[in-house]
């Protein structure tokens, strides 16, 4: 059971930073956020750092384009009916 | 308890969307969802092989409740295996919609709430020991509950006259009292429902009633994990501190508004604890109490997880967009709010708030935050794949199942509840199992065995009763 955990730390406190990154970077400003999810890791303030973080962050915004172009594929078209007309008998 | 039975009841929101004049009452489509698992029974209620129960429920609500099972890990896994086994009569039914050519779809959510304010619940069973009394064990889990949502709660867009909110729990609405017996109107937190389907000298059922159905496997794990450790900590008396709230109810809905969740409240001894705090509190204990007193690997992952989500909490819960329900589809609806240049009152908003909960792994938003590989998860698929048939391994379920199948394969007449076998004609053979930590399932063996020599299918037998 329970094969697709790595390793205890890894399932408290979870997916990889790019992972994590890639989903921050949904939040609007991705070079603040970007900078900070290095945490120290990498110095925003060289040169290099700096190149690879944007780097990182295209690639991020690629990401979440394509995840928001699924979301839209896959999201009801008649938003609007559909939530209003949602309504269920009440349950226990 | 060390050793604990654990079970989970998810009531299903289901709608069907016609293209066309036609349509079909959601009676209908229940049936059409059944129709794969009873040919023949007027009710519709049926144990399935892997020990679960499937049957519809008040409001006509598809229902399925877990198999017994004997830890906080395999229960979410059969509560996950729920979803698998209605995504697949959902296939099913959609077929003989077709047949019938009412164009439209169907669709099954697994949330709490309705559009108008209609409430469906997730009911969470503990067996209890018998010699707790139950009103300590309640008092002292209420404050532990009420503020439990922080990390548990599935999240809601929800508009009310001052504008539209966005809420920590889609249940905490829809609770108005602290302890009742009613599960459809007055709900409570804890439900006083003492059904332990077991020996009644020595165990109580514990139905807790609050909580939001989980998509997220983290926070199912981690929603029944610290409950259950709370709940040892109380039976083991190990609890030394008062949260009693001032006004339990209202808390509720005040910590379901703030996603901050650093608004404080009033405890009855006059002092004031934000949700964190008060959870904080509680999670110091368990840490301690895991080094003192026997505790297994799973609770103590648990305790251990609780924390880090606690320091989360704490910091920024946006950390916690991977793992936690609430926070999940928050960061979702946000990132879709910010590439659209739209806004929170954007009907799009609560559709992607209702989809998030859709159980069909293609159309739902939860499905595909996964298969991008955006939300942790705490157990692979094969581990669901394998509770879609089997029953767990060490608990009565197993003993229930295993009977289903035999029965299925030899044409045996045959009649279920929690702790009752029955067989026959005239369902006159009878298997009691009162303990539901009883896994023998050579009795059931042996009793379609006995069946089969007698021809018990032609003739029937005087009453035959196995005690277990």
């Amino acid at each position: 059971m329970a094969t697709f955990i790595r390793s205890r730390k890894d399932m408290i406190e979870g997916g990889s930073r790019s992972e994590r990154l890639l989903y921050s970077a949904a939040g609007g400003d991705q070079k603040q956020k970007a900078k900070g999810g290095g945490e120290g890791e990498e110095s925003a303030e060289s040169g290099e750092g700096s190149q690879k973080l944007a780097k990182k962050g295209e690639e991020l915004k690629e990401e979440m384009d394509s995840l928001m172009d699924e979301i839209d594929s896959v999201l009801e078209e008649n938003a609007e009916e559909f939530v209003k007309n949602y309504v269920q008998r009440g349950g226990q | 308890m060390q050793k604990r039975i654990y079970g989970i009841e998810t009531e299903y929101g289901i709608i069907f969307t016609p293209e066309g004049r036609k349509t079909l009452p959601v009676e209908k489509a229940i049936r059409f969802l059944f129709e794969k698992l009873i040919t023949t029974e007027h009710f519709l209620n049926v144990f399935l092989e892997n020990g679960a129960r499937f049957y519809q429920d008040t409001g006509c609500h598809p229902e399925y409740a877990t198999p017994e099972c004997a830890s906080p890990k395999q229960l979410i896994i059969y509560d996950k295996a729920g979803e698998r086994i209605l995504e697949d009569l959902q296939e099913y039914a959609e077929e003989k919609i077709r047949e019938e050519r009412i164009p439209g779809k169907l669709s099954i959510f697994k949330n709490n709430t309705d559009f108008v304010g209609n409430s469906y619940g997730c009911h969470e069973n503990y067996l209890v020991d018998r010699d707790v009394d139950f009103y300590y064990l309640a008092e002292q889990l209420i404050p532990f509950l009420v503020t439990r949502q922080i990390y548990t709660g599935a999240g809601k867009v929800f508009q009310t006259q001052d504008g539209i909110h966005y809420c920590v729990s889609q249940r905490a609405q829809h609770i108005y009292q602290k302890i009742s017996g009613t599960t459809t109107n007055d709900r409570s937190i804890i439900n006083t429902r003492d059904e332990p389907h077991a020996d009644r000298e020595r165990y109580r059922r514990l139905h807790v009633i609050v909580g939001d159905s989980n998509m997220s496997e983290y926070t199912n794990f981690i929603k029944v994990g610290t409950c259950s450790v709370v709940l040892q900590m109380i039976e083991d008396n190990y609890i030394n501190k008062d949260f009693t709230l001032r006004n339990p109810v209202k808390a509720i809905k005040d910590i379901t508004y703030d996603v901050s969740c650093k608004r404080r409240l009033r405890l009855d001894n006059g002092r004031e604890y934000s949700p964190i705090e008060i959870q904080r509190e509680y999670c110091e204990m368990a840490q301690k109490y895991i080094e003192q007193y026997p505790v297994s690997d799973e609770h103590k992952e648990a305790v251990h997880m609780w924390q880090h989500v606690l320091d989360c909490l704490d910091t920024d819960p946006n950390k916690l967009d991977r793992k936690i329900d609430w926070v999940i589809k928050r960061r979702l609806i946000e990132s879709y709010i910010d590439r659209n240049g739209t806004s929170w009152s954007d009907p799009k908003v609560f559709m992607l708030d209702l989809q998030y909960h859709d159980i069909q792994r293609q159309r739902s938003l939860y499905y595909l935050l996964e298969r991008k590989g955006l939300v942790d998860r705490v157990f692979g698929d094969e581990d669901v794949d394998k509770a879609k048939t089997d029953p767990p391994p060490d608990t009565r379920a197993r003993m229930r199942g295993e009977f289903i199948k035999l029965a299925r394969e030899n044409s045996i007449q045959y009649d279920l509840d929690w702790s009752n076998i029955r067989l026959g004609n005239l369902l006159n053979v009878r298997v009691i199992c009162n303990n539901p930590f009883e896994t023998d399932t050579e009795k059931v063996a042996e009793l379609v065995r006995t069946i089969q020599k007698t021809n018990l299918r032609k003739t029937s037998l005087s009453k035959l009763v196995i005690q277990s």
